[in-house]
């Protein structure tokens, strides 16, 4: 009996708790309202999921792309949407937090000398020639360093210009190496077991063939390119490893080094030669000077990115490697070009800015000269004991301090933009004119325009994606100087995917050999990451050991940029937490934390190399089995 | 897409033609009884293999179906030498020789038959592919 009372109570107990879902009973409603709202939040889930699918840019263009030239064509406008999207983070930064606050808070276009044009060149500010140039009205702008005041906060909000400029800088930089980081270490992931080299055969027969090429023509090159595959790796396989004159071929290939050497050393000489030639002309009256002398050394450093890689090119003819071996020859010898033209051109920069820091000094002096007769002449007019109008000078007739960091900022804009045109140019002209010619003439000439000599080009992914690059490591070198430089540069990237994406598919046919897109997706990002900390180290070097120009730009008047962080610590800071931070870069403290970082890096190193053993070990344990 | 009640016949299917595997694909995934058209839900199974999601197990277990001609369950040499000529294309010059393709044969039979019994069963292939870098990226359509 107690049994049955028990169960009695359990089965009540289970009644009253699930009622709404019995379909009887009190909680029916409640029960339904619930299941109701559930299913509409799962459909609302799925309907964001599908929106944001949908929103993510020119996914149509890269899938067309992708089923007519294969993944590895794909993965280069992949990366310039990823770019695009890292570049849209630092626009947003520096738009918002820089140059929207001047522009609403800040004085106003006239006020002050530094934002002024000065009285000379007023006549002239206003020309196209002078805008192109980023002089005259566009230099004293939001656009650039010079423009911005040093009063330590502008609004009726007390917005901290100075400081949000050197924080925004620093974030930039910041956010910049923590994204590369993070797709790398995604893409680590990916990669598997890393290059074993044991089931060669089988991985071609089983995974070489690429299932989004929709195609016909592409699939017919895939077929080529595969059935060439392993032709090439039987018969290596079969060949006796036959030592034909050994000496021939390192004498070639030392050759072949030789001449690249050469060739560098020559442009890294032509782009300095360039960099002295345009400091003569900048003495010169600027009306005195064509187009080509003002542009001189962008042109330079363009043109040569352009040809080196073809003379490269022709010197890995004598070198006769493998031709996976021969690419990565050629992308490291044309990273050593654009590297060693971009450190080049700082070099000179850095000239011309210590040249300007003397001149500093100099136009101090005379400006305190001019003040003082101008009071004095002033004070003459009122020998009278007479109140006259106040002392006025319009800002235009002030005197000017040179300002390198604006110098600095406007070479690198003139140099992407440069860069930009010739980009498009050589598509133009390279690409389309040459795809015209070979479809119209081909009816009137007397060899096969298509098949034979000039035919049409192939899209060269790793040129494309050497120069992206490059740019971006110009952008984060040039965008403390100049804010403005991520917007340019937003601009920049959306055009050139539109461009791009036309100028492939219009005259581009796929590659005779097709490579694997998806080792040297981390190569690439490998690469980027050293672009990056490369063109830091020189902004970095400047902001901490130069002194800011005296006239202009938000920092002017300290004796370091970075002097910003202690006015903000004693003035907004409540007096305890100044001496904290006092306390803590004490020196002693400082060294413990750098020891403690040096032992942290050797620990997880050991542990690193222990791990790939154990691993190795396993692998062998595997194969036994 | 389909004609009668909604089924997606080989010929139809316009963005496969290029595939060389299509007659495969359509034989594998086809739940008719003479496995020549695919219903809408076979079609789904079709995408959800091939998707970015799918687990390398799913990929694998499925490639190897593909690649299993005759369907016994193991990839014996007539399978492997049916599965090369797919690869070289159709024309007469592109294919390889029968010395080179015997060549071939027995290169992949020496990496990847573990138990030595000249042909390859699934988990020997699953073992093949979980090492290879490519398969993932490359044994996908995302439309």
């Amino acid at each position: 009996m107690e049994k049955k009372i028990e169960v009695l109570k359990e089965a009540k107990k289970f009644v009253s708790e699930n009622e709404g879902a019995l379909g009887k009973g009190k909680g029916k409603r409640w029960f339904a309202f619930k299941m109701m709202m559930a299913k509409k939040w799962a459909k609302f889930l799925r309907d964001f999921e599908n929106f944001k699918a949908a929103c993510v840019p020119w996914e149509n263009k890269i899938k067309a792309i992708e089923s007519q030239f294969g993944s590895s064509v794909a993965s280069y406008f992949l990366f310039l949407r990823w770019m695009y999207g890292v570049n849209m983070v630092l626009f947003i930064l520096t738009f918002s937090l820089i140059m929207l606050p001047e522009y609403l808070w800040g004085l106003p276009y006239g006020s002050l000398p530094r934002k002024t044009v000065p009285r000379a060149e007023e006549a002239s500010a206003a020309n196209f020639g002078v805008l192109y140039d980023f002089n005259g009205l566009a230099q004293y702008s939001v656009l650039f360093y010079g423009y911005y005041d040093n009063k330590r906060t502008i609004g009726w909000m007390n917005f901290r210009l100075p400081l949000s400029y050197f924080l925004v800088g620093i974030m930039c930089i910041g956010y910049s190496f923590l994204v590369v980081l993070k797709a790398m270490t995604k893409n680590i992931g990916d990669d598997g077991g890393g290059d074993d080299n044991t089931f060669n055969f089988s991985w071609k027969v089983f995974t070489s063939w690429d299932y989004l090429i929709g195609n016909p023509e592409t699939a017919d090159n895939k077929f080529n390119s595969i059935t060439m595959n392993f032709k090439e790796a039987i018969t290596e396989e079969k060949a006796a490893q036959v030592e034909e004159n050994v000496h021939l071929i390192r004498f070639l290939r030392f050759l072949a080094n030789f001449f690249v050497f050469l060739t560098l050393g020559g442009s890294g000489y032509l782009i300095f030669w360039a960099v002295k030639r345009s400091q003569e002309f900048a003495q010169q009256d600027p009306d005195t000077l064509g187009w080509w002398e003002k542009n001189e050394m962008n042109m330079v450093m363009s043109l040569l990115g352009m040809f080196c890689p073809t003379l490269f090119d022709l010197f890995a003819e004598l070198e006769d490697y493998h031709p996976l071996i021969a690419l990565k020859w050629l992308l490291g010898r044309i990273f050593a070009l654009l590297l060693g033209n971009l450190y080049v051109f700082i070099l000179a920069l850095m000239d011309e800015i210590n040249n300007k820091i003397e001149e500093e000094k100099l136009v101090k002096a005379n400006i305190t000269l001019w003040e003082a007769n101008m009071i004095k002449a002033y004070n003459a007019s009122f020998s009278e004991n007479s109140t006259g109008p106040p002392f006025f000078v319009h800002p235009a007739d002030v005197p000017r301090g040179p300002c390198w960091e604006t110098m600095v900022g406007q070479e690198f804009v003139r140099l992407t933009v440069s860069d930009v045109l010739t980009t498009y140019v050589t598509i133009l002209i390279g690409d389309f004119l040459r795809a015209c010619f070979v479809r119209f003439c081909n009816y009137c000439w007397c060899w096969d325009l298509e098949y034979g000599y000039p035919s049409y080009t192939e899209f060269d992914i790793s040129g494309n994606v050497l120069a992206l690059i490059f740019n971006q490591g110009m952008i984060w070198m040039g965008s403390f100087f100049a804010p403005s430089l991520p917007g340019i540069n937003i601009l920049r990237l959306h055009t050139s995917m539109y461009f791009q994406c036309w100028a492939v598919m219009c005259c581009n046919v796929p590659e005779a050999r097709v490579f694997k897109a998806s080792r040297s997706n981390n190569f690439y990002l490998g690469m980027l990451l050293l672009i990056l900390f490369l063109s830091t180290m020189p902004v970095l070097y400047m902001i901490v050991s130069l002194p800011p120009s005296f006239d202009c730009g938000p920092f002017s008047g300290k004796n370091r940029m970075f002097e910003v962080i202690g006015e903000t610590l004693e003035h907004d800071f409540p007096s305890w937490m100044a001496k904290i931070l006092r306390q803590l870069s004490n020196p002693g403290l400082v060294i413990a934390v750098i020891l403690v970082m040096i032992l942290a890096i050797y620990y997880l190193n050991a542990t690193a190399k222990g791990q790939k053993a154990a691993n190795l070990d396993l692998k062998k344990k595997m194969k036994m089995v | 897409m389909g004609g009668s009640g909604s089924r997606l016949s080989k010929e139809l299917l316009a963005e496969y033609q290029a595939n060389p595997f299509k007659e495969r694909i359509c034989r594998v995934f086809s739940t008719s009884p003479a496995k020549d058209s695919l219903s809408f839900e076979d079609f789904l199974d079709l995408l959800s293999v091939f998707s970015d999601t799918a687990t390398p197990d799913i990929k694998s277990h499925y490639a190897f179906r593909i690649f299993d001609f005759d369907d016994d369950g193991t990839l014996n040499r007539e399978d492997l030498s049916r599965l090369v000529n797919c690869l070289t294309g159709e024309g007469e010059d592109t294919r390889l020789s029968a010395s080179e393709m015997k060549q071939l044969i027995d290169n992949i039979l020496e990496e990847s038959d573990i138990d030595r019994d000249g042909t390859i069963n699934l988990s020997e292939f699953q073992h093949v592919i979980s090492r290879s870098p490519d398969f993932a990226s490359s044994f996908k359509i995302v439309l």
